[in-house]
């Protein structure tokens, strides 16, 4: 045996599959100052909930019980006080982030599932004389205010004439991935470009600060993720079981229930827990969409900066505590289904 | 990927192969469903993609070329062709859109002529080598934005002139991703390590992404005062006491992609920790056996591996990051002056001060450099990679 330097010594593995001591100490250290960058501003949440107005503008104080005494003010406020505010944002947010979870969940793995398994090849001028008339429909009740009946009996009209005229003769057929890309595509849109027509439509048909409103939007939003993120879930399953169940005369709706959906509780777990934590969280559309009725959790927390009184920075920790708690909730939930972590496999190259 | 260990994918790939599925015996109804089942799948996913967004974007594009009066419960649109683009490329916005120009210094010069010269070269070599009509429109758009906004940075930045949103919005980009790629990356390899409380770390880190972007803010607000923050000791000692955040451009921004940074890292951590653990064991004690050193390992075994979800990941990330607008509003509220105001942001706020036409505009300036800069991304590496596996 040659003698080993410090080097050596410190950071060559002694054995295959194990850590040399100086290894270990810069990979647990490295590990235990992220834990501290991520927990450290938690923990100050959680102390700025429980301290009064003089602890948190006098200066800091970083430990309850020694350095000051937890008051439960800002959650008295929260839940006795202004209760009917809070649970109101909360149940709507709950509401809100379930149901566009689930039918963006349910539509996207749908629309996923066929564009892997069914070769589509629309007619690109039936597609684009669609899309036209369609533009022209909204524009004329939206921005003109011609009377929809109209509008809509003339466009059916004009969409099946030109089928017929054009549509039949000239045929570009599209192919399964464009039409991926095109879905996928619609992530690139920043809700600020399209949040003000979204409210003007929702205007027009009278649905403003009503949670269907909101849960269309954010399901829509939500939409290309889950084609994304299933599809390439959908391609990596095998074939088989669904062959052999379309063999035994199982319909499309029947194989996707009983086989495929099954089959991807991981791939579903992790979308739907992404999906779930970007519309619980989602502030900007809410905003635009929501005046009192349907307003949810993140418009509370722009709330507690009121004016004059500056930032309330005791009941604004507590909102962001309690909007946590869910969260963590449904990851601990949706947990058992993924297998590696979260967030897994849907994802690849 | 998540493929479990007894059933390996036996004929991968995304091309589809059409089944063909039997109707259930059932009622005419039940029947014409099945037997439309193919378009019955897909098209809810279509019709809500197409009413959502090509409505508002046609809707958009027509209010980005009018002027609009609210007046009395209804508004007048008037068009007025592209004055509000021009106002914010050349007229009296461009300071808030593109920044401040005025005599371009030395360096300015330099670095804009030095990438002009480099993307011509790149054109170049790609019109000698492999040219096809397509591709060269596209690398044409490439290259074009691509300069343009290289002596943009060349007359504000390396002039000493100030920023205008586009400059922010690609520095919270570009600084922002990179940041959170590389810390991202560091940690999923360390986690995917053999070490002890994997799950412990594995569910702190994640943590972060859980938190609404407003609460992010206002809980990074919090941090960073001066008087009132924890770490208010520590700029006591520096002598810092009086500094200001939000007063100081730079220190503004940096400070916004710190919390940007701590939201997302945990997004990029745990799909890269996936894929981390996706490696194939045998192969890397395989290597090892063969007296691989480590680094050697992992540029050889597990970094061809976790490339193409890297690839992925990022792009997500830099599409998302584009629409960075809770952060700089809460933290900053886009000052001092303009200097942390996102694109998104400033659309915001010409529409809160009800000027719709520029709004829109400006919104619609974001889409153009986003989709620009994501398919090229798209274009450029990652059907690149695709092509070079083939």
């Amino acid at each position: 045996m040659t003698e080993r330097t410090l080097y050596q010594r410190l950071f060559e593995p002694p054995r295959i599959n194990q850590m040399a001591i100086g290894t270990k100490v810069v990979v647990y250290g490295l590990l235990l100052i992220w834990s501290a960058v991520v927990l450290f501003p938690i923990y100050w949440l959680l102390i700025t909930s429980v301290k009064s107005a003089a602890d948190v503008n006098g200066g800091p104080v970083y430990i309850p019980f020694v350095d000051f005494t937890p008051s439960l003010h800002a959650w008295r406020e929260l839940f006795v006080v202004d209760y009917e505010d809070t649970l109101r944002a909360y149940f709507n947010s709950i509401i809100i982030s379930l149901a566009a979870t689930l039918l963006s969940t349910l539509i996207g793995s749908m629309a996923a599932y066929a564009l892997a398994r069914v070769k589509y090849a629309p007619n690109l001028v039936t597609v684009l004389i669609f899309a036209i008339l369609m533009i022209i429909t909204f524009v004329s009740i939206g921005i003109y205010g011609v009377d929809w009946r109209l509008v809509i009996a003339s466009a059916l009209a004009v969409f099946f004439f030109l089928m017929k005229a054009v549509s039949s003769r000239v045929k570009i057929p599209l192919k399964n991935g464009d039409i991926l890309f095109w879905m996928i595509s619609q992530r690139i849109l920043a809700p600020i470009v399209v949040v003000v027509p979204i409210y003007m439509m929702f205007q027009t048909v009278r649905m403003l600060d009503t949670h269907l409103a909101i849960i269309l939007t954010y399901a829509v939003v939500n939409l290309p993720i889950v084609v994304w993120l299933m599809y390439d879930f959908f391609t990596s399953i095998p074939r088989d079981l669904e062959e052999s169940a379309q063999l035994d005369g199982a319909t499309m709706f029947m194989t996707f229930r009983e086989v495929v959906l099954p089959l991807s509780k991981a791939g579903l777990a992790a979308t739907t827990l992404l999906v779930m934590i970007l519309s619980w969280n989602e502030y900007l559309l809410a905003l635009f969409l929501s005046t009192a009725k349907a307003q949810t959790m993140p418009i509370l927390v722009a709330a507690m900066n009121a004016g004059e009184r500056g930032i309330l920075w005791w009941s604004m920790s507590a909102v962001i505590v309690v909007m946590i708690i869910p969260v963590v909730f449904m990851a601990v939930v949706l947990q058992r289904y993924i297998s590696k972590g979260i967030l897994l496999g849907a994802v690849k190259g | 990927m998540t493929t479990p260990e007894n059933m390996t994918p036996d004929r991968p790939g995304p091309a589809p192969v059409d089944l063909t599925w039997t109707a259930n015996p059932g009622g005419p109804v039940s029947q014409w469903i099945d037997n439309h089942a193919r378009q019955l799948f897909i098209m809810p996913a279509v019709l809500m993609i197409l009413v959502f967004s090509i409505f508002p974007l046609v809707a958009s594009l027509i209010i980005a070329f009018s002027r609009i009066r609210l007046r009395g419960g209804g508004y007048q649109v008037r068009f007025v062709g592209w004055k509000n683009f021009e106002k914010q490329i050349f007229g009296s916005e461009q300071f808030h859109f593109l920044g401040t120009f005025t005599q371009m210094s030395v360096v300015g010069w330099m670095v804009g002529l030095s990438v002009t010269g480099l993307i011509l070269w790149w054109m170049y070599k790609y019109v000698t080598t492999q040219f096809t009509v397509v591709g060269f429109i596209g690398r044409l758009i490439t290259a074009s934005v691509t300069i343009a906004i290289a002596f943009m940075f060349a007359a504000t930045f390396f002039s000493g002139n100030p920023f205008g949103t586009l400059g922010v919005t690609l520095f919270y980009v570009f600084v922002g991703c990179g940041v959170q790629f590389l810390i991202g990356l560091g940690l999923a390899f360390l986690c995917s390590q053999q070490i002890r409380g994997r799950n412990f770390f594995r569910v702190a880190f994640f943590i972060p992404m859980m938190i609404t972007p407003i609460g992010v803010g206002y809980v990074f607000r919090m941090l960073a005062d001066t008087t009132k923050g924890p770490f208010t000791p520590l700029w006591q000692g520096l002598g810092l006491k009086d500094f200001a955040w939000a007063t100081d451009p730079w220190a503004a921004r940096v400070f916004i992609v710190i919390g940007d940074s701590w939201q997302w890292i945990p997004f990029v951590f745990i799909i890269l920790l996936a894929a981390f653990e996706n490696v194939p064991r045998d192969y890397v004690e395989a290597a090892e056996m063969d007296g691989a050193g480590s680094w050697q390992i992992f540029r050889e075994i597990t970094w061809p591996q976790v490339l193409p979800v890297a690839v992925t990941v990022m792009l997500i990330r830099v599409i998302e990051a584009f629409k960075i607008v809770d952060l700089p509003n809460i933290m900053t509220s886009g000052g001092p002056g303009i200097a942390t105001e996102s694109m998104s942001l400033h659309s915001f706020f010409a529409w809160r001060a009800l000027d719709l036409g520029q709004s829109a505009a400006i919104a619609y300036l974001l889409l153009f450099v986003t989709v620009v800069i994501c398919v090229s991304f798209f274009n450029l590496i990652v059907l690149n990679r695709m092509r070079q596996n083939d």
